[in-house]
């Protein structure tokens, strides 16, 4: 095949301004031209439903697609093929492997692995301090030159306030950003559930908004004095929420996500269906509405940058524990993208250019990642949604290896149709669209 | 209200799945079941031929041994299995501890566990009734039935009553089920902790809150004090056991604020010079060996009632 014309398909791509219908034209793996009535010449002409959207490549900077070493939570393999399925192109996957990817030859292994095996992009994020932790700075160079797009603790925060000047002054040098797991430990203490009536009559030890919050303000505090550029990841209580707008209306380099559960779910899951769920458990944990409202606010004013999901899966019988013994975590990435159409954009809180700015642009941006819009001569990256298609999620379904979703049972508006990496088409949504496609 | 004629549920797994009604029923069967045990022969034929599993994850004497005794005067045939002797040390999982008993297809499950909400994740796999015999910080239904039975002995009623509930409430199941149990039952309940020991979510249930012992026993009808683990006195959230007492502590001196004839509780064991002075504790207020006695009664009650209520009350 001498390539695909996509013809008269929306496009959204607000980093080059485009929202309406233009013709794409893939050669080679490439965006070879966009614009409108381009030439054929040869290329397979493609027209898609009117109400699909065709936007750049969707791109999750969260995950933890646990190989080397918990290949029986996830490898790369099926971590990438789960995210072809949801939409993405790329993932930027967490250090807290075993080993932990604290050494070039670690990444190294990553990427090879990637180039064999993986569906989507694979950009590894390398430790900060040796073994995770909190004691000596990684060799971030080297990591760096291995392939490492940024540096986390991730799974822990970083440890001192003294660390993370460190890697942010360190990193800087390398353009990376330092992610932190915010949680000060000895308020989260052995807690399982969010701090608050939910958790309190439930007998389970909660922890409360504030173990991040205070560490967002040393975090951004620390950015303040370096200059260096700080992520939080996952964010998921107001109090958070308000330091990193403080921080942004103060010019400090701070960029913060959501996950998709923090601004569908509450606590509330926590006693649902007889109680205990441990896919209702995950650091952080479920919050109250007031924080899961200021979530929805921040991701409506700008105030965060990025939808991630902190895709997090674990074995079927790890998650069969008691709840406060049972692993942190859900699996996301084949639920994120329903679940923003649902509850964000068919909700009205946002339109489609800032659902693509979330999940697309801005993760680059945030990664200095390549990708984020539709440029010609870049790799055609492409995720081609279905707005208006109605999806059940089936837990058995997803093609992660593992099942510990919430979500399980849930309809919701909005689904994935199909995903290209580098002009090939990774993932087909047979519901919606056929196998000429 | 209206006493119910059943359970809806197959399991007791907590105070706060039921309703006035079930817990009526349930305090009116204990009734005929306390008459049992006034006999010469304190056995029924009622659960003859069932089989209940005593399953303790975590160490209990007196929770265990009512059980026991109330299984046997309902001739039930009961085993017992505790952590010490089980696979749960050796890193099973509770759903494959679970299809063990299954296998051998016990009608009911009495479970003790440290985990808040073992109990109702094993109801979800489990074709056994679960009985919740103290989950964690969660629930400890049977402890709550036998408070109401005794506080319904000594008062007549509950609705209208105000209830002070004393001690270490964050860590407490018996507080969080009798919480449940009260409001839903109509009596007025004051919580009085250090704010260290307090739990959020209270006040939205109707209960008063406060830190003020004096406050909290003034005018009370029932006083239930919890205890307070020694663990929790040299850590970051007590000072010391001396200060405890000083403000916590239940004392006759502080018993002449309570409503006349009121009754002190205590679901043991108890820190004696802790959270009650022994003048107190052994003092005419206190009837916290009728709910040790009552709660053989009540357990044979949930027990009977489970089972589908057949067999007559003997």
């Amino acid at each position: 095949m001498s390539g695909m014309l996509l013809k008269s398909v929306h496009v959204v791509d607000p980093a080059a301004g485009r929202n309406g219908r233009f013709d794409v034209l893939i050669v080679e793996g490439k965006v070879s031209a966009i614009g409108r009535d381009l030439p054929a010449n040869g290329a397979k002409v493609v027209e898609l439903p009117p109400s699909f959207v065709v936007t750049p490549g969707l791109i999750d900077i969260h995950v933890h697609l646990r190989e080397p070493g918990q290949e029986h939570k996830e490898t790369i393999a099926t971590g990438t093929a789960s995210a072809v399925a949801g939409g993405f192109t790329a993932v930027a996957c967490m250090p807290n492997t075993d080993p932990i990817n604290d050494n070039a030859s670690v990444t190294q292994f990553i990427v090879k692995r990637a180039a064999e095996t993986a569906l989507a992009r694979v950009y590894p994020i390398g430790a900060v301090s040796i073994g995770q932790r909190g004691e000596q700075l990684t060799e971030i160079g080297d990591l760096h030159a291995a392939g490492c797009v940024a540096i986390t603790d991730d799974g822990r925060p970083i440890a001192t306030a003294l660390l993370m000047r460190r890697a942010l002054e360190y990193a800087s040098m390398f353009k990376m950003p330092v992610i932190d797991h915010c949680e000060d430990p000895s308020i989260k203490g052995d807690g399982v559930a969010h701090e608050g009536a939910v958790a309190a009559m439930l007998g389970l030890k909660g922890m409360p908004g504030a173990a991040e919050s205070v560490m967002v303000e040393r975090d951004i505090s620390m950015a303040e004095l370096t200059g260096g550029h700080v992520h939080i990841a996952h964010m998921s209580a107001r109090q958070s929420l308000r330091a990193v707008r403080a921080g942004k209306e103060r010019g400090i380099r701070v960029t913060a996500e959501v996950t998709p559960h923090h601004f569908v779910l509450t606590d509330d899951a926590l006693a649902r269906h007889g109680g205990y769920d441990t896919n209702t458990k995950m650091n952080p944990p479920l919050r109250e509405e007031a924080d899961r409202a200021a979530m929805i606010e921040g991701l409506r004013d700008g105030s965060i940058d990025v939808i991630a999901t902190d895709h997090a899966p674990h074995h079927a019988d790890e998650k069969a524990l008691e709840f406060d013994r049972a692993p942190f975590g859900i699996v996301g990435l084949e639920t994120a993208v329903s679940l923003c159409f649902d509850r964000l954009v068919h909700a009205g809180v946002i339109g489609l250019p800032r659902f693509v700015e979330l999940l697309s642009t801005n993760p680059a941006r945030v990664l200095g990642l390549p990708g984020g819009t539709i440029a010609e001569g870049a790799p055609a990256d492409l995720s081609i949604l279905a707005p208006d298609a109605t999806v059940t999620v089936h837990a058995s379904a997803l093609r992660s290896k593992s099942k510990n979703t919430p979500f399980d049972g849930w309809t919701l508006t909005g689904a994935v149709a199909a995903t290209i990496v580098g002009g090939r088409v990774v993932y087909r949504n047979p519901e919606l669209l056929t196998s000429d496609f | 209200m209206t006493t119910a004629t059943t359970l809806r549920s197959r399991h007791l797994l907590g105070i706060r799945d039921l309703e006035a009604g079930e817990i009526d029923l349930i305090l009116e069967t204990a009734l005929a079941m306390k008459e049992v045990g006034a006999r010469p022969i304190k056995k029924v034929p009622t659960l003859r031929g069932r089989t209940v599993v005593n399953l303790f994850f975590e160490p209990s004497t007196r929770t265990r041994m009512s059980f026991e005794l109330a299984e046997k005067r309902l001739s039930a045939d009961t085993l017992g299995m505790t952590t010490t002797g089980s696979s749960v040390v050796k890193g099973e999982t509770l759903s494959d501890t679970a299809r063990t008993i299954e296998a051998m297809a016990p009608d009911m499950i009495v479970m003790r566990h440290a985990s808040s909400g073992a109990p109702h994740q094993l109801a979800r796999v489990c074709r056994a009734s679960i009985i919740n015999a103290g989950d964690g910080t969660h629930e400890h239904p049977t402890q709550a039935l036998l408070d109401a039975f005794t506080i319904r002995e000594r008062k007549g009623r509950l609705a209208g009553l105000r209830v002070a509930i004393i001690g270490d409430l964050i860590h407490s199941r018996v507080l969080r089920s009798n919480v449940w149990l009260l409001t839903k039952m109509g009596a007025q309940v004051v919580a009085c902790a250090p704010a260290t020991l307090m739990p959020a979510g209270l006040r939205e249930l109707g209960v008063e809150v406060t830190h003020e012992i004096d406050t909290a026993v003034e005018g009370a009808d029932v006083i239930m004090m919890l205890r307070v683990q020694h663990e929790r006195m040299h850590g970051l959230y007590l000072p010391s056991a001396r200060e405890y007492f000083t403000y916590f502590g239940l004392t006759p001196a502080r018993m002449r604020l309570a409503a006349p004839e009121a009754i002190v509780m205590h679901p043991g064991p108890m820190n004696r010079g802790v959270e009650i002075d022994s003048d107190v504790a052994d003092g005419p207020w206190s009837v916290i060996l009728d709910q040790v006695a009552n709660g053989v009664a009540v357990r044979m009650a949930v027990l009977y009632l489970l089972a589908g209520g057949e067999g007559g009350e003997g």
